[in-house]
């Protein structure tokens, strides 16, 4: 595979927040990147941190509350972190997309599909054409073809529905082709689909997973489930407690976990082909305020050794293209 | 076999919409319409389907949160299909139920002790306050939680550890049958595993007998023994769970277990051939007329439209309700 460029680089990012109980130390040293056209996943249960993670590269974090101690996302070449309000909006038009896991609640009520559409368009429009403005004629025939491209059944009717004319498959759609109207280059997926039905969510992530691999979009799934990141994601991010634990090929780490977490997640995970359950992972997820040191997995860890809590192992590569951070894995010493 | 801890025949439930300035009932919800399974003692028996399936319906029937249209209900041999005084006491006793968001079935006004010792004063459990204390930790060591929670409210637990509440104030009158509707799917994977380790050695401790209602397949092929498949108020197929995934009859079947996300290569090989084409789960107002998969399914034909299928039993034990099965069942051998 030849490398494509860096379209969204996320490097050593630190997130802290201030909280009445202190400082609560969200992302402890987060990397992830993601290449022009690639399908990413960045898995982890609840309370890991890849929401913060994702509203970053966003530059939706505001600060106060947020703090970033350390750390840089850059975005085509530009960090985010530092740019200013404006800069911001410009990106997100053109740049980065999104849709989020609940369609109902990312659609507004009272206006009709096509007016949000043509909204998003306007929007678009604005920022590729010098503020020229789209005709209606160009608003309508541009909204047309993403809703077709969706496979939304009679689109024209479809601009005249409110979202809760729509089944919950169909406002996926529709937000999808919303998202991918003004050709982004990198759309952020939170959760696409986990309200949906399996069957109807089947047919979203094929959807999904073939319009932007024609269009040549690269995507960052971010989800806690280890079956849509399968069907969609070509490399994983697998994070726990603010670290990324593991990365690489979302098959073989699927297939083969190597994080002692990885391995305690996936055993986790009921399997079609039925056998008996692992009883998940000992303990609960730690508090922020006062998160374990070195590698955040320890005090959880069957393999816990001595240097676990001291220093926090770095990504190492195992394999080809797997990178783990763990001392089982490294032969790194402490000096 | 022997005699069903819990026996459904026909339930029917509709519910009716109403409409109009007077709210005169213009029409029917036909949520569950001819259900008929059992539950065997110690069985886990699985209720899978999509949302408005009527799964979670039944469950509610069955426990009788819910008034039937029609049908009936049998529990340990007794009919319960309705519920005198006494009966009514004994049979809420024995059957109880737990709910998918604990966050919505526990009150967050009152701490878990004060959850906990509802049941115990409703049914005379326990006089005294310290004897209901008393249990309220032994329930509390049951669901595997520290008894330093007692005092404390909702808010200050997990998902899990409410979901542990919800459990513990469901055994507390001591219940030999547990309808279980979506227990772990609000819950995280990690955490869902534990839960299920502790529903399965409670049932083993305590005696008791499972209604699990899920849409996670993978979850029902791991724990329970039978299964039904249901599918806008109807079961379309039936069986040990071991043949309703090794060998599943019905394109609805299929298409389910086909659509389910796997983690593993060697689930993605195991998986039938997907038999559906584009579509969403109807509404149960306007149901489809015959089969109700007939408009997504590819097997369909006029006959489908028409006529309801029987469920047939094609095996011992393994019933499928499909115009098609011959065809369905040769479709086998290529998908393997």
């Amino acid at each position: 595979m030849t490398e494509r460029p860096v379209l969204l680089d996320i490097r050593d990012l630190h997130v802290w927040f201030r909280v009445y109980e202190g400082l609560s130390k969200v992302l402890d040293g987060v990397s992830l990147h993601v290449r022009e056209a690639e399908r990413v996943g960045l898995v982890g249960e609840t309370g890991c941190g890849k929401t913060v993670a994702m509203k970053a590269a966003m530059g939706t974090l505001k600060s106060p509350p947020a703090l970033f101690p350390a750390g840089e996302v850059l975005l085509t070449g530009k960090d985010v972190l530092k740019m200013s309000p404006a800069e911001i909006l410009n990106m997100k038009g053109k740049t980065i997309a999104m849709i989020f896991q609940d369609p109902l609640s990312s659609l507004n009520p009272v206006f009709t599909i096509g007016q949000q559409m043509f909204d998003v368009i306007r929007y678009g429009h604005r920022r590729t054409s010098n503020g020229k403005r789209p005709t209606r004629a160009q608003l309508r025939s541009s909204a047309v073809e993403a809703l077709a491209s969706v496979r939304l059944p009679d689109p024209e009717r479809m601009l005249k529905s409110y979202p809760l004319e729509l089944s919950g498959g169909m406002r996926q759609r529709a937000l999808i082709a919303m998202a991918l109207v003004n050709r982004p280059r990198l759309l952020i997926a939170d959760e696409p689909g986990t309200a949906l039905d399996v069957t109807v969510q089947a047919q979203i992530l094929n959807l999904l997973k073939a319009l932007v691999k024609d269009a040549g979009i690269a995507v960052l799934m971010i989800t806690h489930d280890l079956g849509v990141v399968r069907e969609i994601a070509e490399r994983v991010y697998i994070m726990y407690a603010g670290q990324v634990v593991e990365t690489g090929p979302a098959a073989e780490i699927l297939d083969a976990p190597q994080h002692p977490y990885t391995q305690g997640l996936l055993a986790s995970v009921p399997r079609l082909t039925g056998g008996v359950l692992a009883e998940g992972i000992p303990g609960t997820v730690p508090d922020y305020t006062e998160a374990p040191s070195g590698c955040r997995f320890h005090p959880r860890c069957p393999h816990q050794m001595d240097r676990c809590v001291q220093r926090k192992p770095s990504l190492a590569e195992t394999s080809t293209g797997r990178l783990v951070s763990c001392y089982l894995y490294s032969e790194e010493t402490d000096e | 076999m022997s005699e069903p801890i819990l026996g459904v025949e026909n339930l029917v439930k509709y519910f009716p919409v109403r409409s109009g300035l007077l709210h005169r009932i213009s029409g029917y919800v036909k949520a569950v319409d001819g259900v008929s399974f059992d539950v065997q003692p110690g069985e886990i028996f699985g209720l899978v389907g999509e949302s408005g399936s009527g799964k979670s319906t039944v469950a509610k029937t069955v426990v009788q949160l819910y008034e039937l249209t029609s049908g009936k209900i049998h529990f340990k041999g007794k009919d319960v299909t309705r519920l005198s005084k006494q009966t009514s006491k004994w049979f809420r006793r024995e059957a109880q139920m737990v709910f998918q968001d604990p966050r919505s079935s526990l009150n967050p006004r009152r701490s878990i002790a004060s959850t906990l010792e509802d049941p115990l004063i409703i049914y005379g459990i326990a006089k005294s306050r310290r004897e209901r204390e008393k249990i309220i930790r032994t329930l509390l060591q049951q669901v595997e939680m520290s008894s330093r929670y007692m005092y404390k409210y909702p808010s200050a637990l997990s998902g899990g550890q409410r979901q542990r509440v919800a459990i513990a104030r469901a055994l507390a009158v001591n219940p030999s049958f547990l309808a279980l509707d979506e227990p772990t799917s609000a819950l995280d994977v990690s955490v869902q595993a534990k839960l299920i380790g502790l529903f399965v050695r409670l049932k083993e401790e305590l005696n008791l007998s499972y209604l699990f209602i899920t849409h996670n397949l993978s979850l029902i092929r791991t724990i329970a023994t039978r299964a039904a498949v249901m599918y806008v108020g109807r079961i379309y197929e039936l069986g040990p769970v071991d043949r309703l995934f090794n060998h599943p009859v019905h394109p609805y079947t299929k298409t389910l277990i086909a659509a389910a996300p796997v983690v593993t290569q060697e689930e993605e090989r195991v998986k039938p051939r997907q038999m559906s084409k584009e579509g969403e789960v109807p509404s149960p107002v306007t149901p489809p007329s015959g089969c109700a998969f007939h408009p997504r399914c590819q097997l369909a034909d006029s006959v489908c439209a028409e006529k309801l299928p029987e469920l047939t039993e094609i095996e011992l034990g393994h019933f499928v309700r499909c115009h098609h099965v011959a065809l369905s069942t040769a479709d086998e051998g290529s998908s393997e």
